[in-house]
């Protein structure tokens, strides 16, 4: 077995980009993702091929991810909230011209130029748009650091597979813990890029990477040509985790550090007698409708657990057709639910109690969760 | 039978879509005549703009990419550093390169960055319908400045050779024009020289071309190449702002 | 199951992040599961600076603590923010050179080590931390000595191995306190 290591989240990203033969990273500094591109300055230079640029923009940073992409090479760039935001022009035209690309965004809170602590507020952003125009990217949320590693990989072989931006939507926890991990081999895949620009050699004609369709007609058919490849991605790489649904009642859904906070909580709502059980989306893009939907005809209530306003609730929401009522366990702008605050919410939801904790309870040693 | 004259290999059959009298063709022939003279189109990668020029990868023969209005000199670095044996180049207008892309122009000279920019200033956004761009003359009207630019409100024009000349970072940059038959043929000259750079890895090599824009500035072609003379090249003075390699020649002398 | 959480807390400069390594890879090297969660941000300059770090034999849930069964408080501010966290039972190292105030509560087990005091003496003033962890490894048997300077030397970076002996000088010195 691969030795196991201590490493931070960020780093973990880095040194499996490396490992899944990224040799090309372009990125801006910006809080809390600052060690993924300090671990790149520090590797990419000693490894043949290897180029760090830092960018003077998040804007510039896309826009060399695009041209890298372009050429034909695996290639990434790393931000947080505001940085993506930026790059969301970049992320249209990658899209609009079918490219595969990979983003992270190890999220802190909003909007504008929020704070610094952890958050899941770009989950709207991520996984419906932020940029202009139809498309959408493969969203992956890692819960631990093990996952942050694997999830770069796959999420460079998926990129390559259907020509689109992989994004880890991780957030600042998860980038800024350590935890140990392995590396086992990365299984990198390789696909055949006949599109990429590099030189005709006066051996083929020119290849044009491009988004501009001035005829309507050729545009929408670019877009349903898009669609079927993105239904594909739906039909074939869902990815989620279930916990204790085997018998459960209440189903929590949360991805990211929320999970590892709502695990906590379910295992202690079993403990207190309530039937609690998780759904953890790998993919938020494409999300696990079915096994959601599943789940509605076993259980009572839902309760989506998440670090912003409540965003993922909608998709739990039309993914069960609303038939179960859905309620929404959160804090925000950098705050993390403590297990104690979502095991009220599983309660109420199982219909044992109200899910409003009086203040100041949230972390007496009386309402000490699980260990 | 000889042939005298004959459309560049590094041009593609597309019938160009620039208005009447639009010196962009002229323009377009240069770059290519270039990439023919230095038999570099099986090499060449080139980035087109948002402008009057975005379907400029319909033209040349050589592999082209549209980039983000303003971001080609970012994108050409992307695929710069990932082909540095690839000929880059960037065609881009004075809106998407002083203006909206300033900062990728900028930032891409202050690298020295290997590749080769061909910047066309008509002084005026011509895609959109002839708008004010960071060119535009003091006085100048267009869409957006019925009255004349007036310089108190929305400021002066930027003169890009002189400013980038003042960066350590850049190897060659020189403002041409394409007026007449002799400024036609020292901008070609120049072009050439700017890609010349490239293939000799000496950096970041940008020809700012001082052209004309007759459909937005409402002149007859005729008209519009005399205004170049008149009004702009005054503005605009057309040579070298900085040639690093001739710099250094000339102090070893 | 056996799961410690492990709160400390001080201000930055103090070695807080570098005790926590400290802990999380003693526990990596003793083949449990662990977690390290730094606060960061502008607490990096000076603020308060603390570290989570949870040891377990089983797979780590939250690596976010809020009632931790370990508080090492290094400062006053520390100490009066989490004092009232600490599950009953738990423990709480107070490093009594910077922090005077006595800990009120009855049901938890409390130790004072004048560390900065100690790490001065034994000429190593920046180590106030690991003279404190080697407290904490002498209460908590689950955490053997040894090791010890295994777990340092991967934390130290080579170009500066001479500070191994200084550290397992600060830990030793902890370890053989008597209160």
């Amino acid at each position: 077995m691969a030795e196991r290591v201590l490493m931070k989240g960020n780093e973990a990203i880095a040194e499996a980009a490396i490992r899944a033969g990224c040799r090309h990273y372009f990125g801006y500094p910006i809080t809390p993702q600052t060690e993924v591109a300090a671990y790149m300055a520090k590797r990419l230079p000693k490894i043949e091929g290897g180029v760090f640029l830092q960018a003077e923009s998040e804007i510039a940073s896309i826009n060399m991810v695009y041209g890298a992409a372009a050429a034909g090479f695996r290639v990434m760039t790393s931000s947080s909230s505001p940085g993506i935001s930026l790059k969301s022009e970049g992320l249209s035209y990658i899209a609009g011209s079918d490219v595969p690309a990979f983003v992270v965004n190890v999220q802190r809170g909003g909007p504008g130029l929020g704070g610094i602590q952890p958050s899941q507020s770009d989950y709207f952003q991520a996984t419906k748009g932020g940029g202009h125009g139809d498309y959408r990217m493969i969203v992956l949320a890692p819960a631990s650091v093990q996952e942050m590693a694997s999830l770069t990989v796959k999420g460079f072989n998926l990129a390559d597979k259907y020509l689109m931006t992989s994004m880890i939507l991780a957030d600042g926890t998860i980038g800024q813990m350590m935890e140990p991990i392995t590396f086992e081999d990365a299984r990198v895949e390789t696909y055949d890029k006949p599109w990429a620009l590099s030189g005709t050699k006066m051996r083929r004609g020119h290849n044009i990477v491009n988004s501009l369709y001035l005829k309507p007609d050729e545009l929408e058919r670019k877009n349903f040509e898009r669609y079927e490849r993105y239904k594909s991605v739906e039909e074939n790489e869902v990815m989620y985790e279930e916990y204790m649904m085997e018998d459960a009642e209440v189903c929590v859904v949360a991805f990211g550090i929320a999970s590892r906070v709502a695990k906590n909580a379910v295992a202690a709502a079993r403990k207190e007698g309530v039937r609690a059980g998780l759904i953890r989306p790998i993919t938020l893009w494409p999300f696990p409708k079915a096994p959601l939907r599943k789940a509605a005809d076993q259980v009572k209530a839902f309760v989506s657990v998440e670090l912003n306003m409540g965003q993922m609730i909608e998709d739990v929401r039309l993914a069960i057709e609303c038939a179960r009522p859905v309620s929404l366990c959160n804090r925000a702008g950098g705050m993390i639910p403590s297990p104690d605050q979502v095991l009220a919410s599983i309660q109420a939801a199982a219909g044992c109690r109200d899910s409003r904790l009086p203040e100041g309870q949230m972390t007496s040693p009386a309402q000490k969760g699980v260990n | 039978m000889a042939i005298v004259f004959q459309k560049p290999h590094a041009l593609t059959d597309a019938v160009l879509h620039y208005c009447p009298g639009c010196p962009h063709g002229i323009i377009h022939r240069l770059v290519a005549e270039a990439i023919d003279n230095l038999g570099i189109e099986g090499e060449a990668i080139g980035v087109a703009p948002v402008g009057c020029a975005v379907m400029a990868y319909d033209y040349f023969n050589c592999d082209m990419i549209e980039a983000a209005h303003g971001r080609a000199p970012a994108t050409a670095t992307g695929i710069k550093r990932c082909r540095p044996d690839n000929i880059v180049f960037t065609y881009q207008g004075d809106g998407d390169l002083a203006s909206i892309g300033m900062a990728e122009t900028v930032h891409a000279a202050a690298r020295n960055e290997n590749i080769t920019v061909i910047f066309v200033n008509n002084a005026i956004y011509g895609m959109t319908g002839g708008q004010m761009a960071p060119t535009s003359l003091p006085g100048q009207v267009t869409q957006t400045s019925p009255y004349g630019r007036d310089v108190n409100h929305c400021g002066w024009p930027i003169k890009v050779c002189e400013m980038l000349s003042t960066l350590e970072g850049p190897e060659y940059v020189a403002r041409v024009a394409v007026n007449n038959v002799k400024n036609v043929k020292a901008a070609g000259k120049a072009i050439q020289k700017a890609f010349q750079n490239q293939i000799d890895k000496k950096g970041f090599s940008i020809v700012e071309v001082v052209s004309a824009c007759p459909t937005n500035w409402g002149m007859t072609p005729q008209k519009a190449l005399e205004w170049v003379e008149s009004d702009m090249i005054p503005y605009y003075p057309l040579g070298v702002y900085k040639d690093r390699s001739a710099a250094k020649e000339a102090e070893a002398k | 199951m056996k799961t410690t959480q492990i709160l400390i807390a001080g201000f930055g400069g103090q070695g807080i992040l570098f005790a926590g390594k400290f802990l999380a890879y003693k526990g990596l090297l003793e083949d449990l599961q662990v977690s390290w969660l730094p606060s960061y941000g502008p607490e990096m300059r000076g603020g308060t600076a603390n570290c989570s770090v949870i040891l377990s034999d089983d797979p780590v849930g939250s690596p976010i603590i809020t009632n931790p069964d370990v508080l090492i408080a290094m400062n006053l501010p520390s100490l009066q923010k989490y004092v009232n966290a600490v599950v009953p039972g738990g423990q709480i190292y107070v490093d009594s050179t910077l922090i005077s105030e006595k800990v009120e509560r009855t049901d938890v087990q409390v130790c004072c080590i004048p560390a900065t005091q100690m790490a001065n003496d034994a000429g190593a003033p920046t180590l106030a931390n690991m003279v404190m962890m080697g407290h904490v490894l002498k209460n908590n048997p689950e955490l053997t000595f040894d090791g010890t300077e295994a777990t340092i030397a991967k934390l130290v970076p080579p170009a500066r191995a001479q500070l191994v002996e200084l550290n397992m000088k600060a830990l030793q010195a902890g370890r053989d306190y008597q209160e």
